[in-house]
Formats: structure tokens, sequence, C-alpha cells
């Protein structure tokens, strides 16, 4: 596998992607494909204990530490919050514990997503993150 | 001479604005229906003319402001048919009411082995301070359960009831569902027992029969802000009898009659329930929001809406992987479904992409929904200015959204 890129690399393209977009109704759709691209989870993995708490769908995440990195797999019942996801797949999955301790939010305002999605309180997006920051925390021991 | 009810979108000047670069279609009336203009002109007019505080100075506003406000209340008396505008409390809501009776008629009548009945269908603001007081009170809480159609098990309700049943709490129509439960036989049924019932009419009040003493209620609360009035104020309707046996709920000013340190006695009804400063400029709003319902003919209103259900049911149920949820005997203003392999939150936030709005979730009712072993529902819910376009309106945004996902 190459490099990964960096988080900061990531999120321009992602912005870059998401500026193609015109109006809500085709950035949801890009983030709901987005989402169909995520690797499947396994389904024995969708444990009680794997869901994460704070969401008005369920999501799943399955978590590792590996060489400093943390490493996941997660779902989502939900195909928004599964787009959710898979950006935060695209930007933190593999990377060094300390740049996921440093992942910030305020990268989803510039997607144009932000408001309409922190809007929905128990989202989860807030939840998913404070779940991986917690794994990240974890794996520096 | 009745206003048409076809020119009613007209009345409320946020219809015509768009949201998210789209007519607003709203479909969300059962959280809370919009404002007339009549109605948020009430408001300002109140704020600009007479406000003062009232029942206490003898200033000219304050008695202009203490008329107004109670002129609603008798104007409330009239819309429900109360024996009296003294059976008539002001409070925040559906809500507030419900929790001043439960903590009251607790503190009053409640004791360790009683009983409380409600039902799965309540909202959780009629299931809740129910719980807790039963708890408070050592008393036990049943629940009345709905069977596959929605409507509530009645035989299961006359089991339950015994001589150890303090009081029967129960919707006119569920929020979740739509059910409209046959509360005049319930009431019947429990008189019978000997037990008084609260009938929770926040749905009930703006669409169907609203006459207190035809029901025969002895608790019958709602709130204004889902009948065209505005946030912040409700109503308890109580029998006189039992608002005099009851103690106040909220203590303070304005529902005293003398007070010294060793002895209070409480104000006449109503204001022994209405301790404190009160919300006059929205009692002036509800007032506005019954003469704007009052301008309609009512039973015109109730065929209209029936009318639009029925061709909401049928357009939605032609949708290939939708159901609609509850198949009960009558049904009001409301439509709870689900789309096969598509999340109601994720349906929520893509119709609103195209300015339908929509409720996803419980709905404040996890019983009914864990009773229907699913996470929530997709509710569209209807008001007078509701029309046939703004269901096909959903229904296209939903067979477009289904055509984009499944592509
Ligand atoms: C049946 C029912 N009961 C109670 C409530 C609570 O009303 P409020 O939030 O106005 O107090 C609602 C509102 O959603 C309702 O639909």
């Amino acid at each position: 596998m190459s490099q990964k890129p960096s988080v900061k690399e990531i999120e321009q393209n992602l912005i870059d992607d998401f500026g193609l977009m015109d109006n809500w109704e085709e950035k949801y759709e890009y983030l709901i494909e987005l989402g169909q691209d995520l690797p499947e989870m396994d389904a024995a993995l969708k444990t009680e204990d794997r869901l994460v708490k704070g969401c008005q769908s369920s999501v799943w995440f399955d978590i590792h530490c590996q060489d400093h990195k943390v490493v996941f797999s997660a779902d989502s019942d939900s195909l928004i919050v599964k787009g959710m996801v898979a950006i935060l797949n695209e930007m933190l999955n593999g990377q060094p514990a300390e740049e996921v301790l440093k992942a910030d939010l305020t990268f989803f305002e510039t997607l144009g997503l932000w408001h309409h999605i922190s809007s929905q309180r128990s989202n989860g997006l807030t939840a998913m993150l404070a779940h991986l920051k917690l794994a990240a925390a974890d794996c520096l021991k | 001479m009745s206003k048409d009810i076809l020119s009613a979108r007209n009345d409320f000047p946020i219809l015509s604005s768009q949201v998210n670069g789209f007519p607003l279609v709203y479909l969300d009336n059962a959280a809370t229906t919009q404002k007339p203009q009549s109605v948020i002109d009430a408001i300002s007019n109140y704020y600009s003319t007479i406000n003062s505080n009232i029942h206490r100075g003898n200033h000219t506003l304050a008695i202009q402001a203490t008329d107004a406000y109670e002129n609603v209340r008798k104007k409330v008396a009239t819309y429900i048919n109360a024996a009296s505008p003294d059976e008539i409390i002001f409070t925040r809501g559906t809500t507030e009411s419900i929790n001043l009776v439960a903590y009251s008629f607790g503190e009053a009548f409640v004791k360790p082995g009683d009983e409380i009945i409600v039902t799965q269908l309540e909202h959780h603001s009629n299931y809740v301070p129910w719980q807790l007081m039963c708890q408070r009170k050592g008393a036990s809480f049943k629940v009345v359960p709905f069977d596959e159609n929605g409507d509530l098990d009645l035989e299961i309700l006359a089991d339950m009831l015994s001589e150890k049943t303090r009081l029967l709490a129960v919707n006119h129509i569920s929020n979740s569902l739509g059910t409209i439960n046959p509360v005049e036989k319930i009431v019947r049924m429990a008189h019978a027992a000997g037990v008084p019932v609260l009938v929770d009419a926040a749905q009930a009040v703006q669409h169907t029969l609203h006459d207190v003493q035809v029901i025969d209620a002895d608790f019958y609360v709602f709130s204004g802000h889902k009948m065209f009035a505005p946030m912040g104020i409700g109503v308890l309707y109580a029998k006189e009898k039992w608002l005099e046996a009851l103690p106040p709920f909220i203590s303070g000013g304005n529902m005293i009659d003398q007070v010294t340190p060793e002895k209070i006695t409480f104000n006449v009804l109503p204001f022994k329930f209405e301790a404190g400063t009160s919300n006059v400029a929205d009692v002036v709003g509800l007032g506005a929001a019954l003469d704007y319902i009052n301008s309609f003919d009512f039973q015109a209103i109730q065929a209209y809406e029936e009318d639009l259900l029925d061709f909401g049911e049928e357009l939605l149920s032609t949708i290939p992987g939708l159901k609609i949820y509850g198949n009960p005997k009558r049904r009001s203003a409301i439509l709870p479904f689900n789309i096969e392999g598509i999340q109601h939150f994720d349906l929520g936030i893509l119709l609103d992409t195209k300015g339908i709005a929509v409720r996803t979730g419980q709905h404040c009712t996890q019983p009914i929904m864990d009773a229907l072993r699913i996470p929530g529902t997709v509710r569209a819910s209807l008001a007078l200015y509701n029309t046939r376009e703004d269901l096909e309106q959903l229904a296209h945004g939903i067979e477009r959204i289904i055509r984009r996902i499944r592509s």
C-alpha cells in the first residue's frame, strides 16, 4: 500500500469534490455514493458494544491500534451517516494516533454539509469523532 | 358566512416562503402548526397598544390587558364547551398541564398500592409524568396496549380498571399513528368504575370533536402552538370539583388570598393555578387563533382534512416499498411510514433538500416504536391549509429519492 496522504491533503480533495456540487440534493447524493463505496463491515462485528452512543441512527465502529496508527471498520443503517463514516474512513483510517487526536469538524463546514447535519443534534458526527479520539488516545499509551 | 378552506393558505405568510430554493411544503403540523397573519398581528398589537401586567394595576392599560386576557379564557371555554371560564387554566402547553395534574392529583389522591392507567399510544408527556408520580407515591403504573391495527385494546382496559385505579390518562388522537381513540366510550368505561380521566387533546382539539361535556373528560389538555396559536401557551380544562379539590402546583404571586407566616389561603379559581405573571401576549394570540378557526365551519374543516388524508394514504400506498403504519378504525391527519431500505432519518434530510418538511424519528413515543419493533418513522401530518398538491409533492419527492438511491 502506498503512503496514505495527510489528513490536510484528503480534506482538500473532499472540499474540491463537494465544491463541484451546486445544491443540497447533489451534495447528499454524493455523500451517499461515498457511503455506498465504503468497504463492507463484517456483519459479525455489528454488536451492541460496538454501537456509537448518541446517534439517531445505528453506527458501529470496530477500532484497532496498529503501530500507533488507528485502524477501523464501520457501518451505519443510515445512508447519510454511512457517507459521513466514509469521509472519516478516508481521512482518518490508518492515520497516526496524533493526527486523529488533532482532527476537527470545521472541515465539514467547508463541505457545506455542516449546517444541515450539525443542526440534527443527534446525528452523531460529534459522537463518532469522539469515539475515534478515545481509541486514538489509548493507542498512544 | 364561513370562510372557504381553500383560501386558508393565503393567511399564513410562511407558506409562501422558499426553503433550500424550493417553495415550502409544510407537512409537520403535528409538531407545530404555522401561524396566520391575524395571530402574528394580535401579538404585535398587544405589545404596541395595551401591554401591562394583569390582575394587579388599576390603570387603563392594566384593565385593558386584563380584559383581553380574560376574554380569551371565555373564548376557550366556549370553544371546548366548558361549563364555566373558571374551569380554564392557562399553562405553557400540554406538557405543563399534564405535569400540573400529575403532581396535584398525586398529592391529593394517590397512595401506595393505588394504580394509574395510561396507554401504549401516549406521547412521552402523557406517560412520563404519571410514571414519575407513581414512583413518588408508591403506586403502580399500568399500560393499555394497542393491537396490530393501532387501536387500543379496550378489553384489556376493562380488565385493568378496578377499585385500585385512581386515574386514567389517554390521548384523543395519537401523534405517532393518528389513531382517533374512542374517548367518549373510554370515559364512560372509566366513570362506570369510578375512575376520572385525563384526555390529552394536543392532536385533537384542532381536528375533531372538542366538546368536553360530550366527552365528559375530567381533565382535558392541549397546546396552543398546534392550533395556529403561539408557542408557550396551553390550556388545562378541569371540572370545577377537581380544581377545588386539587392543591396548587406552582405557588407565588397572584394565586394567594391571604398569607401570614402561620397560614395561607388560596385565591379563587382559576387564579389558584396561575401563579406569577401570565403570558398575556400569547394568550391574546391564542384568542386570535380561536377566532381564526371559528371563521371556518368546523365540520367543513373536518371533511376537508379527512378527504386530504384519504387522498394522501392512497397516493403513498402506490409507492413500491412504502409501508404505512397502523390501520386504525379512524385516523386523523397523520401518515406514519417507512420505505424499505431507506432510513427515516435519510428520507427526512433528502426531502428537506426539496423544501419538503416532515418529521422523522420516534416522535416522543418510544413505547409505540418498541411495540412496532422499528427505530422510527417518517411522519407527514396535515393542517387545514395543506392541499392535494402538497401531498403530490411529497410523493414525487419520495419517488425521486428512491430512484436516485436505487440507481
Ligand atoms: C399527543 C401529544 N401530547 C403531548 C404533546 C406535548 O405537547 P407540548 O410539547 O406542546 O407540551 C404533544 C406534542 O407533540 C402531542 O402530540
